[in-house]
């Protein structure tokens, strides 16, 4: 079967999963992303390649980073940009999510950014809008991030320019993220040959070794001669019933203070997907530290959401 | 039918001799990815310029985005000094459409407002679809209109101009 975020050409039609994506797909947007980097510094922060299209920015959960720089890309390739926040909208009126997308559909919409607390919606979204229309996941459930894994890989390829002897530790809450695992599938199918997850039994999903990954429960044994440091925020709201006994506990054990990010290589880098819980997964003394690379991550974070949304509306339906 | 091409190295020094007079240690010079780059680094090194030579992809630019999409490895753009008020030679392999030049142009003005842009080709094919011409070329080709004029460049930095059937 074909893989549903591919149109007969192979070309990339909808971003939903980095999961089962070729190599060359993720290489073609890293480049495209970098190339997009360069039209963020000029007078004219714009180029034309979206004029006339209208990007809908459908959020049913809350985000602030995510949702404008999506929505500062769409402006920067010259689409117009529609936001919505369905929490306070027809939703809660009983409209289903699929007449939502019809209604907007109607509307002459060409491209559906989706954040949805539910796992798949943006694949029920895919498979129903038309071919002319392109979705793009923003964060579906504990499922997959796409575009927040494809900007830390570009963070990662800027500051380590290879992904083939790498060393990768993602710490923390590996259960609830969703940007653990599309991180983890982006580092894989880019060939990063060392990626290891960090985290307590409890906030680590079981099998996740056949994701390609080594796991480790001690930040000692994990950090060691590591490259990258990827941590990761406890996402709290995700959470029932009692996984761990108290934040300062996780903080002494797997917050990463400057005497653990000593154990890493010495030129590694830090980086976060935010929102970070200072004091809870990261020191501010690391956040604000010389090794940290939080910030660049947002503003890459831009050029790759240009060159996703610039790469799936050039796609022939 | 063989259509014999001109010498490119001889037209690269039939297009230094005629911008040599008209350059000055303020003249700005951008090629188009990637034969008028080729060509736009031989004639920045052969005039002795001094401003930094600026590089353009114009992949973002293009007029056939909606049916061809985002070809694979776009160049990153640069034009690595101040663009307003300054003349521009703006630098490509071949003048065919003039569809490249328009969306070239466009970029450049994102960049600033230049105070003249001129278009320097090393062939110029005829068949333009769009009211542009250049101020300085090396030759005037016929060729056929199915075919292809491209610029190569060997290791040893050599340009050639070539013919490619049923492009």
């Amino acid at each position: 079967m074909r893989n549903p975020q591919l149109n007969a050409k192979g070309e990339l039609r909808h971003l939903l999963t980095i999961e089962g994506l070729p190599r060359e797909i993720l290489v073609h947007i890293l480049d495209t992303a970098k190339s997009f980097l360069g039209v963020t510094e000029r007078e004219v922060k714009k180029v034309p390649l979206l004029r006339g299209k209208s990007v809908f920015n459908l959020f049913f959960e809350p985000s602030t980073r995510t949702r404008t720089t999506f929505e500062i890309a769409a402006k920067r390739l010259s689409a117009d940009v529609v936001n919505l926040a369905i929490a306070t909208s027809s939703q809660t009126k009983g409209e289903t999510l699929l007449d939502t997308v019809d209604n907007l559909s109607a509307m002459h919409a060409d491209m559906f950014v989706v954040r949805h607390a539910a796992s798949g919606a943006p694949f029920l979204i895919a498979s129903h809008v038309k071919p002319h229309v392109h979705v793009v996941n923003a964060g579906d459930g504990r499922h997959a991030h796409p575009t927040q894994g494809l900007l830390d890989a570009y963070t990662i390829r800027h500051y380590k320019k290879d992904f083939g002897r790498l060393a990768v530790a993602i710490v923390g809450d590996i259960l609830h993220s969703r940007v653990a695992r599309s991180l983890i599938h982006a580092l894989t199918t880019l060939g990063a040959p060392d990626v290891r997850v960090i985290g307590p039994q409890t906030l680590l999903p079981t099998g996740v070794e056949r994701l390609g990954v080594s796991v480790h429960h001690d930040m000692a044994a994990g950090l060691r001669d590591v490259d990258v440091v990827v941590m990761l925020r406890l996402q709290n709201e995700r959470m029932r019933g009692p996984l761990l006994p108290s934040a300062g506990e996780f903080f002494k054990a797997y917050g990463l203070t400057p005497e653990k990010l000593a154990l890493a290589k010495p030129d590694a880098i830090v980086m976060h997907p935010g929102p970070m819980n200072r004091g809870v997964e990261i020191d501010s003394t690391v956040a604000d530290g010389a090794q940290a690379v939080i910030l660049p991550q947002v503003t890459f974070g831009i050029a790759v959401r240009m060159a996703v949304m610039s790469i799936l509306a050039g796609a022939s339906s | 039918m063989s259509v014999a091409l001109p010498d490119a190295e001889a037209l690269v020094a039939e297009l230094v001799r005629q911008l040599a007079p008209r350059v000055t240690a303020e003249t700005g010079m951008v090629g188009i990815v990637t034969g008028g780059v080729w060509l736009a680094e031989r004639l920045h090194r052969e005039l002795g310029l001094a401003l930094p030579l600026g590089a353009l992809d114009i992949s973002f630019y293009r007029d056939d985005y909606a049916s061809s999409g985002l070809h694979a490895s776009v160049k990153p753009s640069q034009i690595p000094f101040e663009v307003d008020g300054r003349h521009i030679l703006l630098v490509d392999d071949v003048l065919y459409t003039g569809r490249t030049v328009r969306g070239a142009l466009n970029e450049i003005f994102d960049y600033g407002r230049p105070a003249s842009v001129s278009l320097v080709v090393l062939a110029d094919r005829g068949g333009r679809e769009l009211p542009i011409c250049a101020q300085h070329v090396g030759a005037t080709l016929t060729v056929p209109a199915r075919a292809k004029v491209v610029l190569s460049r060997s290791d040893g930095g050599v340009l050639t101009l070539q013919l490619e059937r049923d492009a």
